[in-house]
């Protein structure tokens, strides 16, 4: 009896240091997925607490922690992998704690040329068989590259001329000019579908990584974006100053009041033409810009005519042209109009 | 796929590859950080590098020469070491008479600082001093937070944002339940962090769930807060934005009761009651002898009434 007393009294004292349960106040919060529990509850503050008797105390705190942590860990549903004798495996939740990306989300690429051609007509993409029968090697080989089937066009010792060519014409260098024009094309296409994707604001939100020539295209595009498309914009602190504009239609006016010195220069000159006996127009210069002008404008005549085949020539391809050969234009014919300005008027 | 939409495209496929491995994706990789020594390091600053990186191998990179730069003034050497190796995570250790055993934690954002805050280290102990058995490399470990601290504080909050997203590891589906071997602790109190590891023992209870007996092991740290720079509100918004694809759908329609049974909901457009189809009653067909007495008796009354 006292020995059943005594077993009982051993099995009560050694109850407490194996239970598993754990008293808190505040509940925990888990993040499972993140193997995460957050405490809400005070810690025991212990500001004149010695090293070791904090340590103590924060062990048993991380003590009750983890298990309860473990205690959730371990209601997950779980199973045995690589069959009945593998270790027990839980299966974790998504982790449901929010933390930020490392990366941007990705852009969905814009469709190219083709992709958009193909939906519109409705194609779909064919499967292709990848290796085909060889009749010749009475083999399967593949489609393309390394032995291919139907032999390597390239390594051709005979080339037929077709009927309507010209019998002096070297087929290889033909068909070698014709494999170059090719990839040319495809990398041309493939640039101007890169370049596609590049939608008029792309470049203009700030992404902290443009260089500094986008960033200039991006301040230059701001100014402009007022309603008087930035004629009253004031210059930044460090900007450098606006390049004059060229090719104005008005006439420039300077200041009334601005340089006093230049405006004393100026009169000056003038009075000083006005008092000399030479005279203002210097005939031989002014014949020489007479003869000038007027081969250049037999020389323009001559170059109209074929520019404006060039320029029908070159509205075909792309929308993308148009712009910029308007500006060309408006350029050619104020170009133009200048040549035909009389020539004795003098130019200042 | 942007390894493809470059001007310059790779040419080999194993270039091709690393450009895969580094663009943003929907689901990323896991967090790479870098351990770089300021131009003032002692050993204490060095030995907690050291630490960390034994923590958070191979998922970190740690930068055997020492780098003069400030962080807090200048942040383009940080984002150039960013760039070049691709880790978003950073960890810079310096040492001066203002700032002693400082350490700088923070994250980046596409390459950019997003958050950093400086930690001061009262005390250190390292992986060395503690003679007891270590975790295997590369353990996922088990963070717990204690302190409210942690939630009333916004730099805290930040900084255990931060904490989590340094320590976490990869993301897995399952874990071997034997394999929770070790422990971060972290807790706020008196102005401190105290972060402290342990390695865990499972031992036997009654029930289940197995009793926890917890061993010192690692490096322990006494943290105290010192400057912060936090991204601001809309830049971190920005970067928690998830991707639509990744949420898991709902099911529309669908509604379940308390007993567990599961109703749905079908939308039907307006029908004309009159055209409806229904079942086929021959007998109750008009015959047209019928149609004619009825044509009768439709008239006689109007008849009376004019009478």
């Amino acid at each position: 009896m006292a020995a059943l007393c005594v077993e009982e009294l051993l099995a009560r004292a050694e109850q407490p240091h194996r239970s598993v349960a754990v008293e808190k106040e505040l509940e925990l919060e888990f993040d499972l997925g993140n193997l995460l529990a957050l405490d809400r509850n005070m810690p025991p503050s212990m500001p004149r607490a010695a090293g070791a008797q904090r340590e103590s105390r924060l062990r048993s705190l991380a003590r009750d922690n983890t298990q309860l942590l473990v205690a959730q860990l371990w209601g997950l549903p779980a199973g045995r992998a690589e069959g009945a004798t593998g270790p027990l495996v839980a299966q974790l939740p998504e982790p449901s704690y929010r933390l930020p990306r490392e990366k941007p989300l990705p852009r969905p690429r814009p469709p190219t040329r083709w992709e958009q051609f193909a939906r519109l007509k409705g194609i779909r993409r064919r499967k292709r068989t990848s290796l085909v029968w060889d009749e010749a090697a009475k083999q399967w080989r593949r489609r393309w590259g390394y032995e291919r089937a139907g032999g390597d066009p390239a390594r051709d010792w005979l080339i037929e001329v077709p009927a309507g060519a010209d019998p002096n014409e070297d087929q290889f260098a033909k068909r070698l000019r014709e494999k170059r024009e090719k990839v040319a094309r495809n990398e041309f296409n493939r640039l101007r579908n890169i370049a596609r994707g590049a939608l008029p604001g792309r470049g203009l939100h700030p992404t902290g990584q443009q260089s500094r020539a986008e960033l200039g295209r991006a301040t230059q595009v701001a100014r402009v974006s007022t309603a008087s498309l930035g004629r009253f914009q004031p210059r930044l602190p460090k900007e450098p100053p606006a390049p004059p504009p060229r090719g104005g239609r008005k006439r420039h006016f300077e200041p009334l009041l601005g340089d006093l010195a230049a405006e004393r220069r100026r009169q000056l000159e003038l009075l000083r033409g006005l008092g000399s006996k030479k005279p203002p127009l210097d005939l031989t210069r002014a014949v020489n810009k007479q003869l000038r002008e007027e081969d250049a404008q037999a020389a323009a005549g001559k170059g109209r005519k074929r520019g404006q085949r060039g320029k029908r020539g070159r509205q075909r391809p792309g929308g993308g042209k148009g712009p910029a050969g308007g500006k060309g234009k408006k350029g050619g014919i104020r170009r133009r109009q200048q040549q035909q300005r009389p020539a004795g008027r003098k130019r200042s | 796929m942007e390894a493809l939409d470059r001007v310059v495209k790779p040419k080999t496929k194993r270039a091709k590859r690393f450009l895969e491995k580094r663009e943003p994706k929907l689901t990323e990789n896991t967090k790479n950080a870098i351990l770089i020594k300021g131009g003032n390091a002692n050993l204490t600053v060095t030995e907690t590098l050291k630490d960390i990186y034994a923590l958070k191998k191979p998922f970190a990179v740690l930068y055997k020469k020492k780098n003069i730069t400030r962080p807090f003034e200048d942040q383009t050497s940080l984002e150039f070491f960013s760039k070049k190796s691709d880790c978003s995570l950073f960890l810079f250790g310096s040492h001066n008479k203002k700032r002693p055993n400082n350490l700088i934690i923070g994250r980046m954002f596409d390459y950019h600082v997003l958050d950093m805050i400086e930690l001061g280290i009262e005390k250190f102990v390292s992986l060395k001093d503690i003679k007891n058995s270590k975790c295997p490399e590369g353990t996922k470990p088990m963070l717990i937070f204690a302190g409210d601290t942690f939630d009333l504080n916004e730099e805290y909050r930040r900084l255990k944002s931060l904490l989590i997203d340094f320590f976490r590891g990869p993301t897995v589906p399952t874990i071997r339940l034997a394999g929770l071997e070790y422990v971060l602790h972290f807790t706020a109190m008196d102005g401190k962090i105290y972060m402290r590891s342990y390695k865990v023992l499972l031992k036997k209870s009654g029930c289940k769930i197995p009793r926890i007996e917890l061993e010192e092991m690692g490096p322990s740290l006494d943290l105290v807060m010192r400057r912060t720079h936090l991204a601001s509100e809309d830049l971190y918004k920005l970067s928690l934005k998830q991707p639509k694809a990744l949420k898991p759908k709902k099911k529309k329609n669908i509604s379940h009761d308390v007993f567990g049974t599961s109703y749905g909901r079908i939308h039907m457009q307006k029908q004309d009651l009159s055209k409806l189809q229904t079942r086929k009653m021959k007998g109750l067909k008009k015959r047209p002898s019928a149609k004619m007495t009825e044509e009768d008796e439709g008239i006689s009354p109007k008849k009376l009434k004019s009478v």
